[in-house]
């Protein structure tokens, strides 16, 4: 390196050096960024964030699932057997305790992720299990009518999406529940 | 020879039916030059035009035209006709597009933002079959398919295209089922006028009168965001590029002038 | 190495035991730090690090863009446009990787003239010239098969083109052309089992051409770089550290080119392209002007100079093998153009035949030929072609052998260091003409 006696050359060069690599770093990440965003889901991917499903043909008793953001989920319209046995269970009885309000919005709709929380098999809807709700083939966990964990492996209660209802009838998956009612003030 | 052959059978898709019995020249006249809000490097779209486009294209292409890469979401997406995510809703489910039902049968239900622009006619054959051998193309990317030069003539080009139809000149004969227009080339054109009078279009309050040069200008206004919805973002950014690299450039200049400065070189 | 005394010397514990399992700290400290470099050098010869760059760029760029695009002729165009549209950014990797091919194209023409203009390729650097030739062949094949990907009707129709080069030999051994045009198909026309093997060829081409690129640095490294007097390095007087006066010459280089590069990602994304490529392919209709992209212009217009099909293709190909015997075909002892008058004459001629064939590539083939502001000359395309084609030939065979023998260079300095002294001092600066 050609050396330089005169210290205000060296600093008015290091301050070129500095700002250079400075500039050129910066200019480094904003140009790193897109390559790094453009695997973030695309816009199309985005668009099927929310999914809206029509609840007037479902029967009491019937379980009906459907797709949501490529995973599974349980839309189950419970007789009022099923919500009271939800109701009435203690939460001492429970691995994972949680009351069953604070999984729905109306009593008379179960919405889940059909994800068992063990290692990600789909409860099956044919057989039950020992609680009422649903059985996980793969390894046995017993889920409730509110789809807690009863007994088996899984750590968890089945995941409650985010939904909205649109009307009494229609539901939107994947939209975050409306503001609940002010509070009547006395 | 073959390319020569296969040129020749090009003629039957491009013109319509055959080459022009008509004598003279059939090269395409040159667009006229518009002025468009979008022009340079800081050029923009005005919303209300894309808006206006949008129901010009529905009201009046769509009958003929796909527009297949468009999707109804992309109205309410910023650097478009920015309708609210409420009125783009509105105007998917007043169009039909197709579907399964439970049984698996074909059926039409009402869009919703995440669905495509759907196509008018369900295939090529379908299409040609309803206009006479002629297939009208899909519009998602027209702009810049018939574009030449830095910003394209694609707006100029589909602009005198269908504004630019008239009377063919004595000599020439035009064929059954095409129409005389010089800014295609060829000379002859399968599709009809497409904007054949003022007010074809109602506009809400607030707009210009629907006169057919206005509603020309502004479906090409609607085509060209189509074909580069992401224009304004990248010019945008390109200018703050530039930016950086010129400053950038002068540091680097200087810091190689520096480094160079006591060597013979 | 070429020359002076310079070597890597580990200073910490860790820097000596990396080295004497794997020196590859040495490797670069000796190769790109420390590495004595002409001090004479212009920016013509800042060429070389762009294209290392360019190469980067278009391998990130492409990878990326093949996490989304879809090799089938019923997805893939429309799997372009969800870049386009959809995919977070895409519009800009794509047209960084679209307008990046381009520019890899401008920065190897102005690289590979450079090294014309001041004898980069005569001995000791005839292998790194045909090294450079390999480069040139794999980037021509990767742009082409790229092209293809899009699937619009220039990329169909350019790839039934260029596949049915080879059919020619039919010509030669009747059935054999033919049965290697199916075979590269892989089907009786173009289509999607061709398209699929060309996307499988072109993510695998640009890592044989880093592979090729390293060899290229390495026979660069033997003898040094050449420099704009053409003469040898003697000594250390001749030569500074490639770093820091390089790699600041480098990168400001490198700025200013992707200020250039910038503005045709930017604001003219599609005019080094064609508009044809926007109409989805189909077969059953062909474009009425076939154009390959511009940096195949001038081969294009060899090509289509002789009616004779096998023989615009061996013509085609010839005037791309022609430059791998330069090293031979140049007799001169002098390297630089610079004390070669005569030389530097035939140079810009040479630069000017090219630059008009490749104008008449973008032309159809009738009529006269169109020069710029809608001037037509008085003669027609086809002739103009025939005689810029036959010129580029005895260029190289016939006009390069005999001035370089007969010409009398002017007298060459000494060495770099008092040629740049002479430059640099008092008095008149003993350049030679420029």
């Amino acid at each position: 390196m050609a050396h330089s006696a005169d210290n205000a050359n060296v600093t008015r060069r290091d301050f070129l050096l500095v700002a250079s690599q400075t500039a050129a770093a910066v200019g480094g990440a904003i140009v790193l960024w897109p390559f790094i965003d453009q695997m973030n889901p695309a816009a199309d991917t985005l668009a099927l964030k929310e999914v809206e499903f029509d609840l007037a043909p479902v029967q009491p008793g019937q379980i009906v699932t459907i797709e949501w953001q490529k995973k599974p989920v349980f839309i189950r319209r419970r007789t009022p057997e099923e919500i009271k046995m939800a109701e009435d269970t203690v939460m001492g009885d429970l691995k994972d305790p949680q009351s069953d309000k604070d999984r729905v919005q109306k009593p008379e709709w179960l919405i889940l992720v059909a994800t068992c929380t063990h290692l990600g098999c789909i409860p099956s809807n044919l057989f039950k299990g020992e609680f009422g709700g649903w059985l996980c083939p793969c390894h046995g966990s017993h889920y409730d009518t509110s789809g807690r964990i009863r007994k088996g492996p899984a750590p968890k209660n089945l995941a409650v999406p985010p939904y909205q209802f649109i009307s009494d009838t229609k539901v939107l998956i994947g939209a975050e529940p409306k503001a609940a009612a002010p509070a009547e003030h006395g | 020879m073959r390319i020569l052959a296969i040129a020749s059978v090009l003629a039957l898709s491009f013109v319509g039916q055959a080459f022009a019995a008509g004598g003279g020249d059939t090269e395409p006249k040159h667009p006229e030059k518009q002025q468009w809000s979008w022009e340079g490097p800081f050029g923009t779209f005005d919303r209300q035009q894309l808006q206006r486009g949008y129901q010009v294209y529905k009201e009046v292409c769509a009958a003929c035209h796909g527009a297949r890469l468009l999707s109804f979401r992309n109205l309410a997406q910023p650097g478009g006709p920015e309708f609210t995510a409420a009125q783009a809703k509105a105007l998917a489910a007043a169009v039909q597009v197709p579907a399964l039902d439970d049984k698996g049968e074909s059926i039409m239900r009402a869009g919703t933002v995440a669905d495509r622009f759907p196509s008018p006619y369900p295939n090529d054959k379908a299409a040609r079959a309803a206009n006479n051998n002629a297939l009208p193309p899909d519009l998602s990317v027209i702009v810049k398919a018939r574009a030449h030069g830095i910003e394209g003539e694609g707006p100029d080009y589909i602009y005198s295209l269908i504004t630019g139809y008239s009377e063919p000149p004595a000599s020439f004969t035009v064929l059954e089922g095409l129409y005389y227009n010089e800014y295609f080339a060829g000379h002859q054109i399968g599709m009809p006028p497409p904007i054949a009078s003022d007010g074809q279009v109602t506009w809400p309050d607030g707009n210009p009168p629907a006169t057919k040069q206005q509603m020309a200008k502004d479906v090409v206004a609607f085509l060209t965001w189509a074909a580069d919805p992401h224009m304004e973002a990248r010019k945008q950014l390109g200018v703050k590029v530039f930016i950086f690299l010129v400053f950038l450039s002068i540091v680097l200049f200087f810091a190689y002038k520096r480094q160079w400065k006591d060597v013979d070189h | 190495m070429a020359h002076g005394n310079y070597s890597y010397q580990p200073k910490t514990a860790f820097t000596k035991w990396l080295d004497s399992r794997l020196p590859i700290i040495r490797l670069m400290d000796e190769t790109m730090l420390q590495f004595p470099t002409p001090k004479n050098l212009n920016f013509w010869f800042t060429f070389g690090g762009i294209l290392a760059f360019m190469l980067v760029v278009q391998i990130v760029s492409g990878i990326v863009l093949a996490m989304h695009y879809v090799p089938h002729e019923t997805m893939a165009f429309d799997s372009v446009e969800r870049i386009m549209r959809d995919v977070n950014y895409g519009w800009l990797i794509r047209y960084i990787h679209s307008n990046g091919a381009s520019m890899f194209f401008i920065a190897v023409y102005i690289h590979i003239f450079r090294g014309l203009y001041y004898g980069s390729y005569k001995a000791p650097r005839e292998v790194l010239w045909l090294l450079g030739i390999v480069i040139y062949l794999l980037m021509m094949a990767t742009g082409f098969l790229g092209y293809t990907l899009p699937w619009g009707q220039m990329s169909f129709w350019g790839a039934t083109v260029i596949t049915n080069f080879f059919s020619s030999i039919d010509q030669i051994i009747p059935g054999v052309g033919s049965a290697i045009t199916q075979w590269l198909w892989g089907s009786f026309a173009v289509d999607n089992t061709t398209l699929q093997r060309f996307f499988s060829l072109h993510y695998l081409l640009p890592f044989v051409i880093a592979g090729v690129v390293v060899l290229h640095i390495w026979a660069l490294h033997i003898p040094g770089n050449n420099n704009p007097l053409g003469i040898d390095v003697k000594g250390p007087a001749d030569t500074v550290p490639f770093h820091p006066y390089y790699t600041i010459k480098d990168l400001f280089a490198l700025a200013l080119f992707v200020l250039f590069f910038s503005y045709f990602v930017f604001f003219a994304p599609n005019f080094l392209g064609h508009a044809d490529n926007y109409i989805p392919a189909d077969r059953l209709v062909t474009p009425p002007h076939i154009v390959p992209e511009w940096y195949y212009l001038p081969l294009y217009a060899i090509l289509r100079s002789v009616p004779d099909k096998l023989i615009g293709v061996v013509l085609m190909f010839g005037a791309i093998v022609v430059w791998a015997f330069l090293p031979w075909l140049d007799r001169s002892h002098v390297r630089s153009n610079k004390f070669r008058p005569m030389t530097r004459q035939l140079f810009y001629v040479l630069v000017a035949v090219i630059w008009i064939l490749g104008m008449l590539g973008a032309q159809t083939p009738d009529g006269n030929f169109e020069f710029y502001f809608g001037l037509v000359l008085p003669i027609s395309k086809l002739l103009l072609s025939q005689i810029c084609t036959i010129y580029y030939f005895l260029h190289f065979l016939v006009i390069t052998p005999i001035v370089s023998t007969m010409e009398k260079p002017l007298p060459v300095p000494e060495s770099i260091a008092t040629a740049v002294l002479a430059k640099n001092g008092a008095g008149s600066p003993a350049k030679a003409n420029g």
